[in-house]
């Protein structure tokens, strides 16, 4: 029944694309506006054009369109996993003779499609989701969401100081395998020290065991949708099989903001650490107002910019980005945000944060 | 309930003679199934009862922390947004309709009256008014296409769907609106009341409210008996003097309405107003109003179901979380009891004609 409520949203997502199209509304920065011959285009297309990160994505490349040159069209699905409008998306970006197509590709069925524009001569780069495989296409610029979740875990590791942490984990979705939520939830549980078992899999770890410091108990794993009222749903069914939950890791911030909700209602938020990712500008100021302990940063608009300025310089004849050392795409960068530093590990403070934050 | 009207004569009965006689004799002659489906009929929400009443006693066995009163109340508050836009669900039903555009209508409703207020500091009270006032003109433009155009409810929200959502996104550009940002009587009802340990949002006292005025609407006016009829019968119902088109025009407005109260109710819950929350209302509302037992051919179901009917999706998404078992089983046991409602509905259709 879910996924049959998905589909039917795809047919919504034509019509906001129609009318974005119609209105120029979500922004093909055109000829008129920059100036210089508009010979080079690309074509941006998120996971979704209600998710404030991917608007903020789809701010940037305008940006940096409109500073290079670049003829930018964005395009957008109508929610995660939604595959067919990517596609859609990817065959307009092939007929307008665009010279490049950035992706957050929302699911493997859009690797066809991806390698039919390569053939055709795109240069094609993934942002914030590298593709399974990898090597579908040119180079993925992302954060390395492990690592957001190593730091966060180990942020949690030494607030705790050896106390007993009972641990709730509100993942993204519970029907969906999506390497963003494995790969933060995973990174968590290792930052904490403890055994993840299957690295690509959520919830297989034992329920109680030590991590580095003490004992833990994971409570539970629910979806959120990594929304608000998803975040507070799944809380107060953590809390009601044990209200004594002192850690609450999140995919996101708003799906933190829901569970921080629950806890208020059942009257227990104090003393509870609240952890998440994304460092959005409503994010860091939960991180400021203390209803989130610390969030790991990462940055949409440098992943925009740099998508757009390597497209415009291969068109220009010069050389392709290289993923970064170790990694097998191009590291973006992610900082832990929060305003109780731990003792070795780097973070920035809410002000430096709310500096560097978008949405 | 108004089953006094006469069911539409039949071609090969002749009309029975004297009332009174007729109805001893159709006593004596009813056959075991006809008494069971007479007593669905005539209490539509009797079986969703005994769904929910099953399903407590069996999530309860599996795990003593479901019957308590506060995993109760929590359900309470999860099936809150849904039951409220489900109250509009069931008016459009009633009339042998359907709104597929209601968790659209909510959504636009919430980030227009969110977004204004925290842009230009419009005050409290005229910010509510203006989500309510959104959601009554989407429910009004459904329908004037229903009842000008004449085009079939299904198509006319399965347009408005895309519509609605479209301008909600453009407008807010998919920025959702932090608590803080909003008036305090935005979030208002997300406030907590404590009622002797048990604690409460007064968004849930509000939809609880919903439901009792509604439910008194519907029962006790002429409004509600016209509303009835036009779902039972169109062509009888104009016949006998009813406006059935200003029926029509009245209900898909007040649905509106109602959602434009539930946006209020669900910024309180998500403790911010995001264009990505409800976003499975659509289809969660039709599912409550079959679930409880109204038929989707119109002129029969009762509140009281759409109320049960959100409650056991609920029982079924905590009971089974609780018992530890996958949630995709959850979605397989709603898609088979909706399968079942509208079977059930179909023999008692059958039955009578």
């Amino acid at each position: 029944m879910l996924n049959s409520l998905r589909h039917r949203r795809t047919l919504v997502s034509a019509v906001v694309g129609a009318s974005c199209l119609a209105m120029a509304a979500c922004g093909s920065g055109g000829g008129s506006g920059s100036g210089g011959g508009d010979d080079v285009g690309v074509t941006l297309i998120t996971k979704n054009s209600s998710n404030p990160f991917f608007v903020t994505m789809q701010e940037g490349a305008k940006k940096a369109g409109e500073a290079d040159g670049v003829k930018i069209t964005t395009a957008a699905g109508k929610e995660d996993g939604d595959e067919q409008t990517q596609i859609a998306a990817i065959e307009d970006a092939i007929a307008r003779g665009d010279q490049g197509i950035l992706i957050t590709p929302n699911g493997p069925g859009v690797n066809p499609a991806i390698e039919k524009a390569r053939d055709q001569g795109l240069y094609v780069i993934a942002l914030d989701t590298p593709p399974d495989p990898a090597d579908t296409v040119d180079v993925t610029f992302a954060t390395d969401n492990f690592k957001a979740g190593e730091l966060i875990g180990e942020w949690t590791k030494s607030q705790l100081e050896g106390e007993k942490a009972t641990i709730a984990m509100l993942d993204l979705f519970n029907d969906k395998i999506i390497s963003v939520d494995y790969d933060r939830d995973q990174g968590f549980l290792t930052g904490m020290g403890i055994d993840t078992k299957d690295e690509k899999k959520n919830g297989d770890e034992d329920p109680t065991g030590s991590y580095d410091g003490g004992d833990y108990e994971i409570v539970c794993n629910e979806p959120t949708t990594g929304a608000e009222d998803g975040g507070r749903t799944a809380m107060e069914n953590c809390l009601t099989k044990n209200p004594d939950i002192n850690v609450v890791y999140t995919i996101n911030e708003p799906a933190a903001v829901g569970a921080y909700g629950a806890l208020q209602q059942a009257g227990s938020e104090d003393g509870v650490l609240i952890v998440s990712i994304d460092g959005g500008c409503d994010g860091v100021k939960s991180v400021k107002d203390g209803v989130i302990g610390a969030t790991s940063q990462q940055y949409p608009v440098q992943m925009a910019e740099l998508g757009v300025k390597a497209i415009k310089k291969i068109a220009d004849g010069g050389k392709a980005p290289e993923p970064t050392e170790g990694l097998d795409f191009y590291d973006t960068g992610v900082q832990l945000v929060t305003d109780n530093p731990a003792e070795g590990l780097d973070s920035i403070d809410t002000t430096k944060g709310t500096e560097l934050c978008w949405g | 309930m108004s089953t006094t009207s006469p069911a539409t004569p039949g071609a090969e009965t002749p009309a029975p003679p004297a009332n009174t006689a007729a109805e001893q004799f159709a006593k004596r002659r009813r056959s075991p199934a006809q008494r069971v489906q007479h007593v669905l009929h005539a209490y539509p929400a009797i079986s969703p009862l005994l769904v929910l009443v099953v399903s407590f006693l069996v999530f309860t066995y599996l795990n003593p922390n479901f019957g308590t009163l506060r995993t109760q109340s929590l359900i309470l508050q999860q099936v809150a947004v849904v039951a409220a836009l489900a109250v509009g669900q069931t008016l459009i039903i009633l009339t042998a309709g359907i709104d597929l555009s209601v968790g659209a209508i909510a959504i636009l409703a919430m980030l227009f009256s969110a977004k204004l207020s925290a842009d230009s500091g419009l005050p409290g009270p005229l910010a509510v008014l203006v989500g309510i006032a959104v959601g009554t003109a989407a429910g009004a433009i459904n329908g004037l296409l229903v009842t000008r155009l004449r085009l079939p409810p299904f198509i006319v929200t399965l347009g408005t769907l895309s519509v609605f959502t479209a301008m909600a996104l453009l407008y807010s550009g998919g920025q959702s609106v932090q608590a803080g940002a909003m008036p305090d009587l935005m979030v208002w009802t997300g406030e907590i009341v404590n009622l002797g340990g048990l604690r409460i949002t007064t968004g849930v006292f509000m939809v609880v409210l919903l439901y009792v005025v509604i439910g008194f609407v519907l029962k006790q006016t002429t409004w509600g008996r016209h509303l009835y009829a036009v779902g039972n019968d169109a062509e009888s119902a104009r016949l006998v003097g009813i406006s059935v088109n200003r029926v029509l025009l009245s209900v898909y407005t007040i649905a509106g309405l109602i959602y434009g109260i539930t946006a209020w109710i669900l910024i309180g819950r998500a403790g911010a107003a995001s264009p990505n929350a409800a976003a499975d209302a659509n289809l969660e509302s039709i599912t409550a109003v079959v679930i409880g037992g109204t038929s989707l051919f119109g002129g029969r179901g009762a509140l009281l179901g759409t109320l049960l009917g959100a409650l056991i999706v609920g029982y079924f998404r905590t009971g089974l979380s609780l018992a530890g078992v996958d949630d995709q089983w959850r979605v397989l046991s709603i898609g088979l009891l909706v399968i079942i409602a509208v079977s059930i509905d179909q023999w008692i259709r059958k039955v009578r004609a």
